[in-house]
């Protein structure tokens, strides 16, 4: 990769078309966004040793309206980094899984939305009834 | 560093030292954090509930230490793994020798912290007092 040819948000994240790098993409976009969260989440719960007001005060970022929606983002990051991880692993430990690696990605696309689409379903409606 | 096979994931790197080591410790962490995170998540917020917690709930959790334990596992997994994992990243866009090795010391720099204060309050936390 020679550096003047890099221009435009493409080819700088290294997109480069396909379903493939479509999931590299969302592979390296949901890893580091869970550990973004992960550095803030470490953050708050060292505010326990704060003491108990000062910590539950804080619970509110986790609570608020717009918490609870970027909630939805990090089960959908950790769950799919989680199952496309998985696959990744089950190829490299088992050569011979390349050779099938289309039904496996569609077995990874099923599992994940069976698993996703619910629980994301179960905390919007959680939500949405608990508001207010 | 750039090299990747389709859908993620980086082909085994060649010989033996320490890339092939962190290409096999990114799959042997994913298989611990696929038992730790994925549990952790889904448990604080379908068995506790989100708006349930509060620092009481964490008193009674931590007066197992095995949850301690647990979350000090979940912790040095999911930073070890997740730094490196920014490690990949960071020789992926940043290209510049001088530039990428400041990057990665600020990296590193935080990774740290975040084990020391994680670390830190698993083991200092006072339930006595709380
Ligand atoms: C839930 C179980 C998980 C599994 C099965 C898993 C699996 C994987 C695998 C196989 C890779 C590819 C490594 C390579 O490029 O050779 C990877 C990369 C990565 N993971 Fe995970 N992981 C998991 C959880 C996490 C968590 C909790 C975080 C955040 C703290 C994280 C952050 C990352 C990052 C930032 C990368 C680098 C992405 C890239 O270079 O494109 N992962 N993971
Ligand atoms: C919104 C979802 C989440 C909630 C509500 C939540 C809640 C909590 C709570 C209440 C604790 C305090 C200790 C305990 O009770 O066991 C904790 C600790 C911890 N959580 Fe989570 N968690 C969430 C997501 C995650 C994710 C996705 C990860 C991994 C990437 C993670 C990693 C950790 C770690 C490492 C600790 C120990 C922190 C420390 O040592 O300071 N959590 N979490």
């Amino acid at each position: 990769m020679s550096q003047p040819t890099n221009v435009g948000l493409r080819s700088w994240i290294g997109y480069r078309g396909g379903s493939g790098y479509l999931l590299w993409l969302l592979h390296r976009a949901t890893g580091l966004g869970v550990l973004m969260f992960l550095a803030l989440h470490i953050v708050n719960i060292f505010l326990l040793g704060f003491g108990e007001e000062v910590f539950n005060k804080l619970l509110y970022l986790y609570q608020a309206p717009w918490a609870r929606a970027m909630e939805v983002f990090l089960l959908f990051g950790v769950t799919f980094h989680a199952m496309n991880g998985l696959r990744i692993i089950i190829q490299d430990a088992f050569p011979r899984a390349w050779l099938h690696q289309r039904r496996l990605v569609a077995v990874e696309v099923v599992l994940f939305l069976a698993v996703f689409l619910p629980a994301a379903w179960i905390m919007v409606a959680d939500f949405l009834g608990g508001a207010g | 560093m750039s090299e990747r096979s389709e859908g993620g994931g980086h082909d085994r790197p060649a010989g033996s030292g320490f890339e092939p080591r962190a290409w096999f410790f990114m799959r042997l962490s994913g298989v611990v954090l696929l038992g730790l995170a994925v549990f952790h998540l889904y448990w604080m917020h379908f068995a506790i509930g989100v708006d349930n917690i509060d620092f009481q709930t964490v008193v009674g959790r931590w007066s197992n230490p095995l949850w301690r334990i647990y979350d000090f596992a979940l912790l040095v997994f999911a930073l070890s793994h997740g730094f490196n994992g920014l490690r990949y990243a960071i020789e992926d866009y940043v290209r510049r020798p001088g530039r990428r090795r400041m990057v990665k010391s600020i990296a590193y720099v935080a990774g740290f912290l975040l084990i020391s204060a994680g670390a830190y309050i698993i083991f200092t936390f006072d339930i006595g007092a709380a």
